[in-house]
């Protein structure tokens, strides 16, 4: 078979994925079932970037979005769950206007999109050369050494914060 | 079938920003919003991968690990501050949040 053709049927695959994770997710009624699609949603994401040739990014989607953050969501929806919650209005009043206004901006953003594009040609992939985790590695340690300490910094404070937010008396 | 181009995943990362967007307008549940918040964030790396893989330059992929980072510490600390709000209102509806509200 003809692996270009293999790759539109893996990128509508990883759409479906994706679009429907995200729609069941605003749209179940349970917060763990919404969970529960997010994470549908994360896998087709993760199955993108792959496709994309962004492997070391795969494997942080994989690791850090549906190990970590999601583990975090339905630790706290556990914690917090009311019964009763579920039984209440699901929507605020305002839902039909809203989904009115997303609609109509995601419909100018899709026709902007699809009008034959002033976009660069394609660069083509040179075959060879390093892999994509050591060309990431290279740049991010180089030309992006300083963000990238203060990433850490910023998670310092984060993991602070969050403690300090959730504990009962300090 | 045509092959997938760029404007194929800017398409698809603005269904999904929208998707995110409305989530965050219409939901009551604020653990929903914050999920909402993590959609509209991979609707962005999906752009910059997209565009990363474009012009064969991986300083997109770069970006798309800040932003990881980025929304992994919002979701940590909107995570804790949800469970102290929940300690002192016995609440997750954001419209019952109103203390500041006059």
């Amino acid at each position: 078979m003809n692996p270009m053709w293999i790759d539109t049927l893996f990128f509508y695959f990883f759409a479906l994925l994706v679009l429907g994770g995200g729609v069941a997710t605003i749209t179940c009624k349970s917060a763990v079932h919404s969970a529960i699609s997010l994470i549908v949603s994360m896998v087709g994401v993760a199955g993108l970037f792959l496709l994309q040739h962004a492997e070391f990014l795969f494997a942080v989607q994989i690791v850090l979005y549906i190990g970590g953050v999601m583990v975090l969501f339905l630790f706290v929806i556990m914690l917090v769950n009311l019964d009763e919650s579920m039984q209440m209005r699901q929507f605020n009043r305002q839902w039909l206007l809203a989904v009115a206004a997303v609609i109509a901006a995601g419909v100018q953003a899709v026709w902007l999109l699809s009008k034959p594009a002033d976009l660069p040609a394609a660069v083509p992939q040179v075959p060879g050369g390093p892999g994509n985790v050591q060309r990431v590695a290279d740049v991010l340690f180089s030309q992006y050494l300083l963000p990238f300490e203060i990433a850490s910094v910023l998670l310092l404070a984060a993991v602070i914060g969050s403690v300090v937010m959730a504990k009962k008396r300090l | 079938m045509h092959p997938i181009t760029t404007t194929h995943y800017l398409i698809l990362s603005a269904a999904l920003l929208a998707i995110g967007a409305v989530g965050v307008l219409i939901r009551r549940n604020i653990i929903i919003m914050l999920m909402s918040i993590e959609l509209i964030l991979n609707a962005v790396n999906i752009n910059l991968i997209a565009f990363s893989r474009h012009y064969q330059d991986v300083i997109g992929q770069v970006f798309a690990i800040f932003v990881i980072t980025v929304a992994v510490a919002e979701a940590a600390v909107g995570l804790g501050i949800l469970i102290a709000l929940f300690r002192n209102k016995a609440t997750v509806q954001a419209d019952e949040v109103e203390i500041l509200k006059w």
